[in-house]
C-alpha cells in the first residue's frame, strides 16, 4: 500500500496521549504547514547556523535546542541574517524549538516570509527526540489493511480471516461474550514496527468497535459489552483462517506441523479451522490461544505427546525380552 | 480483472444505507470485489469496510472485481453509484 503524504499539519494533528504527546504548537509560518515530511528523522542545524551547508540534511525536521537558540541569539544580535536567509532558502519541512524557546523576531519574520512553519514544544530536546522518532517510526511503518476480525484472546492477538459469511463476526461476538476483547472488525489495519512486530488496529477510530452481525445489523460493542471488551490496538500473533468444511481436504490432526503466514515480511503462526455446524469455533480459538502461549513458554503439547509415546514404546521394547518368548539371555 | 472508476453523486456520501446496498449487491456475485479509495482497498462484500472508507460527495472510487462474473458485478455496482443509491 502506498504511503499517504505526511505533512507538518498531520504531525500537529496526531492524536497522541500522555507519554507519547509531542506537545507541539505552531508559532508562525502557518501556510507552510502543508509541507511534507519525507524522512522519519531529525537534524540539529548547528553547523548550518554557523554557515556550513555542505551535506546539510534539509529534508529532515530541524530541531533547535538550547545551544542552537543561544547561537541564534548571538548571530541575531550581531545582525548577521545572511546564514539564516540561506537556511530558509532550503525547503525545510519545519523548525521545532524545544523548551518552548522563542527564536527571536527576525527569525520569525524570515520564516513567515519563506513560508517555513516554526513549531514550539514544552519538552526538552532529548525527550522530544526520542518521542518524535518513536512517532515517526509508527507513521512511516509499512502498512497493509486486511479483511478479518482482530480479537484479543487470553492476551493473544488472533486475526480471524475467511470468506464473507463464514462466521468471523459471529465467532468474535461469542469470544467477546466470553470475556475477550475486540480490536477491529472487518477492516484491520496492520503496521509492521521494527520489522518484526505486527500491530493491528481499526481503520477508523471514530466508527471503530462496531460490528455487523447478519440478522441484527450494526451493533456497538463498547456500549453493549462495556469498555472492558474493547482494545484500541494489539499485536497480531496468530492468524486463524476459517473455512467451510471440505471433505476432500486433509486437516491437521496432530498439530506437529506448523503453518505460517507472511504479513509484511513477518511470519506468524497460521491455523486452518474448518467450520461446520456443531463445531464450536470460539472454544477452538480459546484453546488455540492457550496452546500458543504454552508453546511460547516451552511446552509444545503435540511434540511432547509424541515424545511420551516414543518413550513408552521404547520402555515396552526394553521390557519385552523379560516377558517374551525370546529369552536367550 | 475488471475495473471501473466511479464518482459519488449523492450528497450524503456513502453512509450506512448505501453501504448496505453495495454490500448486498456485491454478495450476489461469486467474484472477489474490491473498492479502492486513494491508498485503501476494502472488500465490497463487507458493510463495515465500506462505511469505514467514509467516502464523501464527489470522491472517486475504483471498483475492481476478479472472478467468473466480474463484468456483471462491476456493472451492477456501477449502476448503483450512477443511480445515487436511489437517493436525493
Amino acid at each position: 500500500m502506498a504511503l499517504k503524504r505526511f505533512s507538518v499539519l498531520d504531525l500537529l494533528a496526531l492524536d497522541l496521549k500522555e507519554h507519547d504527546s509531542l506537545d507541539l504548537h505552531c508559532v508562525c509560518g502557518r501556510r507552510g504547514l502543508v509541507r511534507e515530511i519525507t524522512i522519519p528523522d531529525l537534524n540539529r542545524p548547528g553547523l548550518a547556523l554557523s554557515g556550513f551547508f555542505e551535506s546539510f540534511a534539509y529534508q529532515r525536521v530541524q530541531l533547535f535546542g538550547r545551544g542552537e537558540v543561544a547561537y541564534l541569539n548571538k548571530i541575531l544580535s550581531e545582525g548577521k541574517l545572511d546564514t539564516i536567509e540561506q537556511l530558509f532558502s532550503f525547503n525545510l519541512p519545519c523548525c521545532i524549538f524545544t523548551h518552548n524557546l522563542y527564536p527571536g523576531q527576525a527569525f520569525v519574520d524570515l520564516a513567515e516570509k519563506t513560508g517555513c512553519p516554526v513549531l514550539q514544544t514544552g519538552l526538552e530536546s532529548s525527550e522530544f527526540t526520542s518521542r518524535l522518532l518513536r512517532v515517526m517510526s509508527t507513521v512511516f511503518a509499512p502498512k497493509i489493511s486486511l479483511h478479518g476480525v482482530l480479537v484479543e484472546v487470553y492476551g493473544l492477538g488472533i486475526l480471524i480471516m475467511g470468506d464473507s459469511g463464514v462466521g468471523k463476526s459471529e465467532t468474535a461476538l461469542e469470544l467477546i461474550e466470553r470475556g475477550h476483547r475486540l480490536v477491529a472488525d472487518d477492516v484491520v489495519e496492520i503496521s509492521c514496527l521494527n520489522g518484526n512486530s505486527l500491530i493491528g488496529q481499526g481503520a477508523n477510530k471514530i466508527i471503530g468497535h462496531h460490528m455487523e452481525i447478519r440478522g441484527l445489523g450494526i451493533i456497538n460493542i463498547t456500549q453493549l459489552y462495556g469498555v472492558g471488551s474493547i482494545r484500541e490496538r494489539k499485536e497480531v500473533q496468530i492468524v486463524a483462517k476459517l473455512e467451510e468444511w471440505d471433505a476432500n481436504k486433509v486437516y491437521d490432526r496432530l498439530g506437529t506441523e506448523e503453518l505460517t503466514m507472511d504479513i509484511l515480511g513477518v511470519r506468524i503462526p497460521r491455523l486452518e479451522i474448518p467450520v461446520k455446524p456443531g463445531r464450536n469455533v470460539p472454544i477452538i480459538l480459546e484453546t488455540a490461544a492457550m496452546n500458543e502461549r504454552l508453546k511460547s513458554m516451552g511446552f509444545f503439547s503435540a511434540k511432547e505427546f509424541n515424545q511420551n509415546v516414543l518413550k513408552w514404546i521404547e520402555t515396552d521394547a526394553a521390557r519385552a525380552p523379560y516377558y517374551g518368548v525370546d529369552d536367550t539371555y | 480483472m475488471t475495473t471501473k472508476s466511479v464518482t459519488i453523486k449523492n450528497r450524503a456520501g456513502i453512509h450506512a444505507r448505501p453501504a448496505a446496498l453495495i454490500a448486498q449487491t456485491a454478495n450476489r456475485f461469486a467474484s472477489e470485489i474490491v473498492i479502492e479509495r486513494e491508498d485503501t482497498r476494502i472488500n465490497a462484500k463487507s458493510i463495515m469496510g465500506i462505511i469505514t472508507m467514509a467516502a464523501s460527495y464527489n470522491s472517486v472510487l475504483t471498483l475492481c472485481a476478479e472472478g467468473s462474473d466480474e463484468k456483471e458485478a462491476v456493472d451492477a455496482l456501477y449502476l448503483l453509484f450512477e443511480n445515487k443509491f436511489e437517493e436525493d
